[in-house]
């Protein structure tokens, strides 16, 4: 296109590019501008030198990251969270999707949906206070009942052992109805003529979504675990941030990158370091999300993502 | 879009195999509505916990702990709450004015946006859409974003704060088109002979015909304000301008702060105060519009997570 088509189609379209211009200016401003920022990551950071001004140290902030150690414990802790939280999810929105259409009645089904689905409404400052009030050593819940049968308090927020158990249970819990609405609505699409004839030909229920359901969702569960599987360097900041906190002696089984990254910029306010933490997440991130959507593109064209 | 709504419906009426109830079906409801009960049990369970706690006195509670059911009841902790309610009160103000503006200014241009990268004769849809998908792919991190914010654009510590940083989300915006692309191109080519402008298509015609849509990505983009902390944290010290999950976060985590937010709304200083019953009624009372809302609303997020998974 020449240059005067280019301008004359500017002219054109003006009001359809000045619809644009908030949500370019919004992603300018919050996201591409920002990007320049991460020449922070091979800076040593001061507030008089500011983003540009500050002095160069090479690669110096990603060296103390990896000599620290920290970078294995963070990176294992955010991936093998993810890897868990992604397989005991969906096993269990699954399960909960495919019985709530296949073995309960209308009524109940409705009810229970409606319970399933309230936690993923509420934040997670209040799942927060949720987890005290279960877990808290003098006055919760969880020990209200150990005592009362004769059993020893557990001290749950000195005892880091239990925070993987802990933290994949209440990611289920969240999800599950968010999740299992997304798997009934696949199981809804299914071809109700293949149940019919598997029934004429005297399959039972359980070989009937053995063999029918299960694999009729497959396209489904694969597209979703993969696209999960792009986000695993990615940690759920408000969740581990209200469950633990700044509660030290849990990080090593507990602190994820975003848990890390925050700290590092606020609590030690070291810019430097938590921006090359950053930028090492991003750039993860960004090869684990090319990697799932080449997948998700050679299993199934149409749901991949670009 | 209630297709699916009809369709769970219609299921149930299905022709099951006439006459006697089969033994696999009977042990398959078994299953269904033992695991089913147990998993909604799981899920309303904390919620009775946290209620009961914030009406249990506060004596029994250091005596015995958190319990199920009151063991007894007492309505201390909310009276007090009631009785000292100007931090709380802020805290609902801040959080009602951003969820409103938010909503309303995020759902706007995110139709707005929508309806321009569906639109086939605008020649550069896929450029702008890869412009706008691209950040949900790569971003520069907490900190440059951080400085971006502070130290650039000097948000810290304005109402606005909470609300731009999050205005516009690209999965929205990408539901809205999908959702838009479906409206027959017929309907506006009329107005367009007629001599209507796009943006008076966009606001006459496209708006009131995606109503349901609207409506479900409305409800998301409103529950993610009422529910934000995470801005506050970042950027609000002023206690004129914390929103009410940040002030329950504030509230849960420093005893002290509490005690001096009660002070200074009045409280008499050398009063005792529940902490513990305290902490549950302050969780409750942050909850309970969502809570009460919820019936109401929950099928409006269905809908809109079944038109996602549709379209991917």
């Amino acid at each position: 296109m020449n240059r005067r088509g280019f301008i004359g189609y500017v002219i054109k379209q003006r009001t359809l590019l000045l619809m644009l211009t908030p949500a370019v200016l919004f992603f300018l401003l919050f996201a591409y501008v920002p990007m320049a920022g991460i020449v922070l990551a091979f800076k040593q950071f001061n507030y008089t030198g500011g983003v540009f001004g500050s002095p160069w140290n090479g690669w110096d902030n990603f060296r103390f990251f990896f000599e620290s150690g920290n970078a294995w414990m963070v990176t294992r802790n955010t991936a093998l969270y993810n890897i868990a939280f992604i397989i005991v999810n969906n096993v269990l929105q699954i399960a909960a999707a495919i019985l709530l259409f296949e073995a309960v009645g209308k009524w109940f089904r409705k009810i229970s949906q409606t319970v399933m689905f309230l936690p993923y409404f509420i934040s997670w400052v209040v799942v927060g206070a949720i987890a005290y009030n279960l877990f808290n050593y003098d006055v919760g819940t969880l020990n209200s009942i150990l005592t009362a049968v004769g059993l020893e308090p557990v001290d749950v927020y000195n005892t880091p052992a239990y925070w993987p158990y802990i933290l994949v249970l209440v990611s289920a819990w969240k999800t599950l109805g968010y999740g299992s609405v997304m798997y009934l609505a696949a199981i809804i699409g299914i071809d109700k003529e293949m149940y019919e004839a598997a029934e004429i030909d005297g399959a039972n229920i359980f070989q009937r979504i053995y063999r029918i359901t299960i694999p009729n969702l497959f396209p489904t569960i694969i597209i979703l675990v993969l696209l999960a599987i792009g986000n695993i360097f990615r940690g759920d900041f408000g969740m581990f941030y209200n469950m633990v906190g700044t509660n030290g002696l849990l990080f090593s089984y507990t602190d994820v990158i975003d848990t890390f990254v925050f700290r590092t910029l606020t609590t030690s306010n070291e810019v430097g370091l938590s921006a090359a933490v950053g930028f090492y997440q991003s750039v993860l991130g960004f090869a684990t999300i090319l990697l799932a959507n080449y997948a998700v593109r050679k299993y199934d064209k149409d749901h991949a993502l670009f | 879009m209630s297709a699916t709504v009809n369709q769970i419906e219609k299921s149930d009426k299905a022709p099951k195999s006439a006459g006697k109830m089969q033994m696999d079906r009977l042990a398959l409801n078994l299953i269904g509505y033992t695991f089913i009960t147990l998993l909604a049990v799981i899920c309303i369970f904390p919620f009775l916990l946290v209620v009961s706690s914030s009406l249990t006195e506060e004596s029994k509670i250091i005596e015995d702990g958190f319990q199920l059911f009151p063991t007894a009841f007492s309505v201390e902790a909310y009276s007090l709450l009631f009785k000292y309610p100007t931090q709380m009160l802020k805290a609902y103000g801040v959080t009602i004015a951003v969820t409103v503006l938010g909503t309303a200014l995020g759902l706007f241009v995110t139709a707005m946006t929508a309806y321009v990268l569906q639109r086939k004769d605008f020649k550069w849809r896929n450029q702008f859409s890869f412009f706008f998908f691209f950040t949900t792919l790569f971003s520069g991190g907490l900190v440059p974003w951080y400085l971006m914010i502070v130290n650039y654009l000097d948000l810290k510590d304005r109402l606005i704060v909470l609300i731009l940083p999050m205005l516009l989300n690209v999965f929205y915006i990408i539901v809205m088109k999908s959702f838009m692309s479906s409206i027959p191109e017929a309907i506006t080519e009329s107005a367009k002979i007629d001599g209507a402008g796009d943006f008076r298509i966009f606001l006459q015609l496209i708006i009131p015909l995606s109503k349901p849509a609207l409506a479900t990505i409305g409800l998301f983009i409103a529950l993610a304000y009422w529910n934000d902390w995470y801005n506050a944290l970042l950027f609000v010290s002023s206690e004129n301008l914390m929103p009410l999950q940040y002030y329950l976060y504030k509230m849960l985590g420093n005893m002290d702060g509490m005690r001096r937010a009660m002070v200074s709304s009045g409280a008499v200083v050398t009063m005792n105060i529940p902490t513990e019953s305290l902490k549950m009624a302050m969780t409750i009372v942050a909850t309970g519009p969502i809570l009460l809302a919820y019936p109401f609303i929950q099928r409006y997020f269905v809908q809109g997570l079944t038109i996602g998974a549709v379209k991917g």
